[in-house]
């Protein structure tokens, strides 16, 4: 008897339209993939949100420590120089 | 060290910043959080039913097809709440176990009764209303998930609140049974409505603490204020009344008053003693029961698929085996 079973928990990207892409919009439990993808459409797509749905088993989610945020981006703090507008160049020229 | 981590969490909260279900928390944060979001999603759960009630007794197809949609976002709005509960340690089980044993509580507004039509386009306008006003500051509130689930919840809202309103102008607008059907609505579910937001703050035990949480955003009379304040406005495109005989528009002050409050009634439904408390919590259990054997099944053919994947890899995996040693 698997009364008390607890379903895995599914995390859930919809890609909204053509070449969009996917992004994460909540989470659901569900006994298997096909349950999540449907649960997932009748969840999170109830206003045409979405024309591609992902899901994904929580556990297989791996995302960096917020603790450690400071040191992990650290390396693009100081390079201003990866941004266009860092170069400055001439009005009259076009096409750049 | 546990100085630093109470340091950065209040620095988190002064500068706005989002607290998320990896960071450290106080303890009683997260058990407050767990008990306010979790009797959140059992309100909008529960909140299904009195509407749920009318479903087959819908007027036009168009009322019924509405009046669905509402509640099915209804559902969807408790799963997000149970979402955003879960990131902080609590299980769906418990909370479910904890919300038939009566040990949870869940907004008492749903304890009342839905008695005729009109009563649906009450609950959209006054019911949703209140909840709106009460929802758009949680936006703001200082832990990500939570906040995240009220914009979601606050973009399906709204329609909501058209839909009530729409009803009770169409009845407003009808014959004289019609009117008289939608001043009656008006009448009982007004001041259960004003009652949503629960006591004044002096005497609410928990909102002084939430509020330097940053949980909550705006006092339960401030709320209240202005829910009143917009109504009184809404009321008078209905041709209706509001059944406080103290409702004035206080030019000093730029706000309306109103009458005194009966919280003897709220604090006795509360407690357990409202008309429909026994029938919604029992409606709940057979719910859950009845549906054991959908979850069961679901269960089995999920671990019977995994099986035969399992099974099918292990005979690809011995196939290749025999092939190498041929």
């Amino acid at each position: 008897m698997m009364e008390k079973q607890d379903w895995p928990l599914w995390e859930v990207f919809i890609r909204s339209r053509q070449g969009l892409d996917h992004k994460h919009v909540g989470s659901l439990h569900a006994a298997d993939a096909q349950m999540a993808i449907e649960n997932a459409r009748d969840v999170y797509t109830r206003r045409m949100e979405g024309v591609s749905i992902w899901v994904a088993e929580s556990k297989n989610i791996h995302a960096s420590s917020p603790d450690e945020s400071e040191s992990l981006f650290e390396p693009a703090n100081d390079k201003v120089y990866r941004h266009p507008t860092f170069y400055d160049l001439p009005d009259q020229l076009k096409h750049m | 060290m546990p100085l630093d981590f109470q340091q950065n969490f209040d620095a988190k909260l002064e500068l706005e910043i989002r607290v998320e279900p990896k960071d450290w928390m106080p303890e009683a944060y997260r058990k407050t959080l767990i008990r306010q979001i979790s009797q959140h999603a059992h309100s909008e759960i529960v909140g299904m039913l009195p509407e749920g009630n009318w479903i087959t007794r819908a007027p036009t197809l168009k009322r019924k097809a509405t009046l669905i949609a509402k509640v099915q976002d209804e559902a969807g709005h408790g799963l997000y709440l149970y979402s955003a509960a879960e990131t902080l340690g609590i299980t769906r089980d418990e909370m479910i176990t904890q919300l038939h044993s009566g040990k949870a509580k869940y907004s008492s507004i749903f304890n009342y009764p839905t008695l005729t039509w009109a009563d649906i386009g009450a609950i959209g306008w006054l019911v949703d209303g209140a909840a709106i006003m009460n929802q758009v500051p949680l936006c703001r509130a200082s832990y990500g998930p939570y906040a995240r689930a009220m914009v979601r919840i606050c973009k399906e809202e709204s329609f909501h609140q058209r839909q009530g309103f729409e009803i009770l102008l169409k009845l407003s607008q009808g014959n004289d049974a019609q009117k008289e059907m939608c001043q009656d609505a008006i009448n009982r579910w007004w001041w259960p409505s004003v009652m949503m937001f629960g006591p004044s703050d002096t005497d609410s035990p928990n909102s002084a603490q939430s509020m330097k949480w940053k949980i909550k955003r705006l006092s339960n009379d401030e709320l209240r204020q202005k829910f009143v304040d917009v109504c009184a406005e809404q009321v008078k495109l209905l041709n209706m009344q509001i059944p406080d005989a103290h409702l004035e528009w206080n030019e000093e002050n730029g706000h309306y008053d109103f009458g005194p409050i009966n919280w003897n009634e709220f604090y006795d439904v509360l407690n357990g003693n409202g008309p429909c408390n026994k029938e919604r919590i029992a409606a709940r259990i057979k719910a859950h029961e009845d549906g054991a054997w959908v979850r069961e099944a679901a269960q089995a053919y999920a671990e019977k698929k995994a099986r035969i994947i399992s099974n099918n890899s292990e005979q690809e995996s011995l196939m290749e085996k025999q092939l190498q040693t041929t």
